[in-house]
Formats: structure tokens, C-alpha cells, sequence
């Protein structure tokens, strides 16, 4: 790993190296490719999340993050090779794939408007079997994010942003997912509370070793919580490696973490 | 006064088939955003097929049950196999689908069982229940009978995962499919419920009406008018119309006169459709232009 990071890091704006197709990857994708209509928005994208591992794609607007989370779960049109633990999921449905335990957190944040909070909860343990556990689940959420608590019976709809930003977050958990697809948590939080929810990210990905793949525009937080990163320009990735090699790359620093 | 009292009670009997198709078209129309303009004739056709089995000598409970489920079938089938190829067309080419569903199911039902009027038996005895001078013992039944149908559909979505999702790919097919709902399934299974609500409404209103082809026409449009006046993406503001509705109709009928009774329909339609688009319990939608 660390060989392959410092090459990437070294030659920083360079196409990356092949991914190492390693057989502890919980998510590989090779030659990723979508477009909407006519436009293509990824060129044959190759990345992997190791399992249990935190891998997040930087980028800016435009950059097809949204797209490449998209295109993992075939809400897209898309090309290209994708493998959760091994096997084939490119060209499954939607929502087979969610049934093999890929949580999104979507663009947008995807509330059921017109549903209580409880109900959102409850919609994110559908495909689950073991319907005497989701009780306690719903009370494992309300217990890292207790504004939701205090709203479970009142509709979603009436949340605040950064409320349903919560929601969605508990809502792909609530799957118990092995991949969670986090498009933007921090979008519309304020900073106190997005640094409360990657901690709660963090501890949840030790605790259930549930690997991560997040997009994020604040990529210090993003770098600091991840252990892998990717850089995304106009649908390349453009450089990849360890989080901390990223994080010290002097081009990096000047254009996303803007010191 | 006893007069009124019996209209109103009579009014509340066949209200409450308006309510229960209502209620299937607002089904329909929460997951489309269309009217099924087809439902009155999906019911009539199943009535037809309750008919059939009671003919050739099926006890009438047996006959219902059977109808009820496949008319089920029949509804998803609908939707599976005509509806959902067309799922992504413009709308003006939906509504036209359903146009011709109305017209091919009444057709077909004219050519197996003729035009001819059959009379359709009902299950609750003639003499009155318990010797009320109000109301005959077909509407005390045919309401008890809708009321239990209600019930058991507000049971279903409010407190069971399947209505859950089933409300939730409605609202919101994107994220269903990112909780792994599979919304294409949930579309068919609504409309398998519309066309089994339809099925018990059509069997307790074809002793009244008489069953024929046609004899729905009038009722989609009764419950149409129940469906807009409650509001058309409120299921309990529906169900409501559709008793004000029946109680209008009725009493409009006794005390003005029977011509006016379809009458009373379209003047709620185009009255709701002027004064309050959404309705008594609708949303109101506002969009940015």
C-alpha cells in the first residue's frame, strides 16, 4: 500500500497506476464509465475501498463525484467493471444492489417528504429479515443523533437541512450496510455539527467495520477522516493514494485545502 | 324529517361505494399523477365475473372472494403488461391508454354477456335488519361491507412494511430504490389493490344499478367528484367526498329532482375545480416558475 502511495503521490496530476487489485477490497471498480444523454461525465474510472476501510473522492463542482456514486449503484447508465467483496454488481438493479448491502446517501438527501421520521427510519431496514432488531436500531440512531429523537413522530418534510442531512445518514445505516455511499454529508451542516457527524462516522466505521466511500467538497474533514483518497477532474481521476500523502501534496493543498 | 333522515342514511350507503372507488383512483393517482379513467370498467368487468360464478351456481361468498382476487390479478397484469411500457411516455399518451383500457373492457364485457340488463343478486336478506324503517338491509350491509374495506386499507398502509413501502415508492421512486424497495412491484400491487377495492364496490352497487356494460359510468363519475372534492392526494379527504358526495346525490335527487343527480356530480367537479383545485384536504402545489 504504502509503495503505491508514494508513487501516486509523487507524481501528483500524472494518470494514477492501476488499482492493486488486492483481495481485502470491499469495493473495486475498474473502467468506470457514465454519461447522461449524450454527455459523458466518467472516463473508465479505476478505484477500490478497502474493507472496513474510509476512501473518499475530492474534486470540484462538476467533477462527476455525484455521478461516479451513482454509477456504483446503476442508477445510470453506465460501463465498466464493479465488484462488492469479489463479486459482480455492474448491471444489477438498483435496488439488488442495495439488497447486498450498498447504503446511499444520496445528493439531495432523498427524505421521504410526506413520512414521519420514524417511518424514513423505518423504510431504511425494508430489505432487512430480522424485523425484531430494527426497533432497537431506530433508538441506536436517535441515540447518535437525538434531534431526530425529539421529531420521530413528525413529518420529515418539516426537518431542517442539516435535521435531514441526519436523517439520511441514519436512514442508509439503518440498511446495515457493508458499503455506505456518502454523496456530500456535510452539505448544509453547520461546521459543529458536521464535525459531530464524522466522528460519528469514524467511530461507526470501527465499530462495525462498515467501509466507506465518501464524496466530499470540504476535503480537509474529508482527508482527515478517510484512509485513502482519490482525485476526481472533469470525470479522471487525477491522483490517488493514502489520505496523508494526498493531504501533504503541495498541489493539493493549494487548490482544495486552500492554505 | 324521517324522509330526510332515510335519504341521508340511503345517501351514506351508496356514498360509501363512491368513497371506496375514490379511494382506488386516488391510489392510482398518488403513484401517476393520473386519473384512471378505466376503473369504473376494471370493476364492472369483475362484477361480471362474480356474475358468471354465481351462475353456474358458486355460493355468493365463495364468488366474492374469487372475484376479489382476480381482480388483484387483473390489475396487476394491467399494469405490468400496459401500463408499464408506457410508464415514461408523455402524459397525453397515458391518459389515452387508459381511455382505450375503458373502452376495450367495455367492450369485451358487451361481447361475452351482451348489453342486456342482468339483475345481480345480493347477499343480505330482503326484509329490513332489525326492523328499521330506514334503511333496506343491501345498504346496511354494502356500508358495513365498505367500512370493513376501509378499515382493513388504512390498517394495511399505516401500520404494515409493505403499505409503508408501498406509500414511500409512491412519493418517492428514487429513494425507495436506494432503500432497496422495489418500486416497480409496489405500482402493480397498488394497482391490484385499486382493482380489488373496485371489485367489492362494483358487487354492492350492481344489485341497485343492475349490472350491464355501462353501469359504472355514472358511479367513476360520482367518485371522481368524491376524489376532487376530499382532495385528489388525500386518501382520507377521498373517502369523505365520496359520503358527501352519496348524501348529495341522494337528497338532491328526493327533494329537486332525479334528472339533477348526475348533475350534482359535475357541478362538484367544475365548483371544486374553480373555488379550491386542491380541494378540502388537499396540498396546495406551489411551483416556481
Amino acid at each position: 500500500m504504502s509503495a503505491e502511495t508514494t508513487q501516486a503521490a509523487s507524481a501528483s496530476f500524472a494518470p494514477p497506476p492501476a488499482v492493486e487489485r488486492s483481495a481485502a477490497a470491499l469495493l473495486e471498480v475498474r473502467g468506470l464509465a457514465a454519461q447522461y444523454g449524450p454527455t459523458k461525465v466518467l472516463h473508465g474510472i479505476d478505484f477500490a475501498v478497502g474493507a472496513g476501510g474510509i476512501t473518499t473522492v475530492l474534486g470540484a463542482n462538476g467533477a462527476g463525484k455525484t455521478t461516479l456514486l451513482r454509477a456504483v449503484c446503476n442508477m445510470i447508465r453506465t460501463s465498466g467493471e464493479v465488484r462488492l467483496a469479489g463479486e459482480r454488481i455492474d448491471g444489477l438493479a438498483t435496488e439488488a444492489i442495495v439488497r447486498r448491502g450498498v447504503g446511499h446517501v444520496p445528493d439531495g438527501r432523498g427524505t421521504f417528504m410526506n413520512l414521519t421520521v420514524e417511518e424514513n427510519l423505518r423504510l431504511g431496514a425494508h430489505t432487512r429479515k430480522d424485523r425484531a432488531e430494527i426497533g432497537p436500531d431506530c433508538e441506536r440512531m436517535y441515540a447518535y443523533f437525538p434531534r431526530l429523537k425529539e421529531r420521530r413522530r413528525q413529518q420529515a418534510g418539516t426537518l431542517s437541512g442539516g435535521e435531514q442531512q441526519m436523517l439520511a445518514v441514519s436512514r442508509a445505516l439503518m440498511l446495515r450496510p457493508r458499503l455506505l455511499l456518502l454523496d456530500e454529508p456535510s452539505f448544509g451542516l453547520a461546521p459543529l455539527i458536521v464535525q459531530q457527524l464524522f466522528e460519528i462516522l469514524k467511530a461507526i466505521n470501527q465499530s462495525e467495520r462498515i467501509g466507506m466511500l465518501l464524496v466530499e467538497q470540504n476535503a480537509a474533514m474529508a482527508l482527515a477522516l478517510a484512509d485513502h483518497a482519490y482525485l476526481l477532474e472533469t470525470g479522471r481521476v487525477v491522483m490517488s493514494g493514502s489520505a496523508q500523502a494526498i493531504r501533504s501534496d503541495e498541489q493539493v493543498r493549494r487548490s482544495y485545502l486552500g492554505y | 324529517m324521517n324522509e330526510l333522515l332515510h335519504q341521508i342514511l340511503s345517501g351514506l350507503a351508496t356514498g360509501g361505494i363512491y368513497a371506496s372507488l375514490a379511494l382506488a383512483l386516488v391510489m392510482i393517482y398518488q403513484a401517476t399523477h393520473l386519473v384512471n379513467f378505466a376503473q369504473g370498467e376494471m370493476a364492472m368487468f369483475a362484477t361480471y365475473i362474480a356474475w358468471a360464478l354465481i351462475q353456474v351456481g358458486m355460493p355468493y361468498w365463495v364468488a366474492f372472494a374469487i372475484t376479489v382476487v382476480g381482480a388483484f390479478v387483473l390489475g396487476v397484469a394491467v399494469e405490468r403488461i400496459i401500463v408499464r411500457p408506457v410508464e415514461n411516455a408523455p402524459i397525453l399518451a397515458v391518459v389515452i391508454v387508459f381511455i382505450a383500457l375503458l373502452v376495450i373492457f367495455n367492450s369485451i364485457a358487451g361481447w361475452i354477456f351482451t348489453y342486456t340488463i342482468k339483475p345481480f343478486p345480493s347477499p343480505f336478506p330482503a326484509e329490513p335488519l332489525f326492523g328499521n324503517r330506514f334503511m333496506s338491509s343491501h345498504e346496511i350491509g354494502s356500508m358495513a361491507i365498505t367500512l370493513v374495506v376501509l378499515l382493513l386499507l388504512f390498517v394495511f398502509f399505516r401500520f404494515t412494511p409493505l403499505g409503508l413501502a408501498m406509500r414511500a415508492a409512491a412519493q418517492n421512486p428514487v429513494s425507495s430504490r436506494l432503500v432497496g424497495i422495489r418500486v416497480g412491484w409496489m405500482l402493480a400491487l397498488g394497482w391490484g389493490l385499486a382493482a380489488a377495492i373496485g371489485a367489492i364496490a362494483g358487487m354492492m352497487v350492481a344489485p341497485t344499478v343492475f349490472l350491464e356494460p355501462n353501469m359504472m359510468g355514472g358511479i367513476l363519475l360520482y367518485a371522481f367528484a368524491g376524489a376532487l372534492l376530499g382532495g385528489i392526494d388525500s386518501p382520507g379527504g377521498a373517502v369523505l367526498g365520496g359520503f358527501i358526495v352519496g348524501v348529495l346525490e341522494n337528497v338532491v335527487g328526493a327533494y329537486v329532482g332525479t334528472e339533477l343527480k348526475l348533475t350534482v356530480a359535475l357541478i362538484v367537479i367544475v365548483g371544486v375545480l374553480v373555488v379550491r383545485p386542491s380541494g378540502l384536504f388537499g396540498k396546495v402545489h406551489v411551483t416556481r416558475v
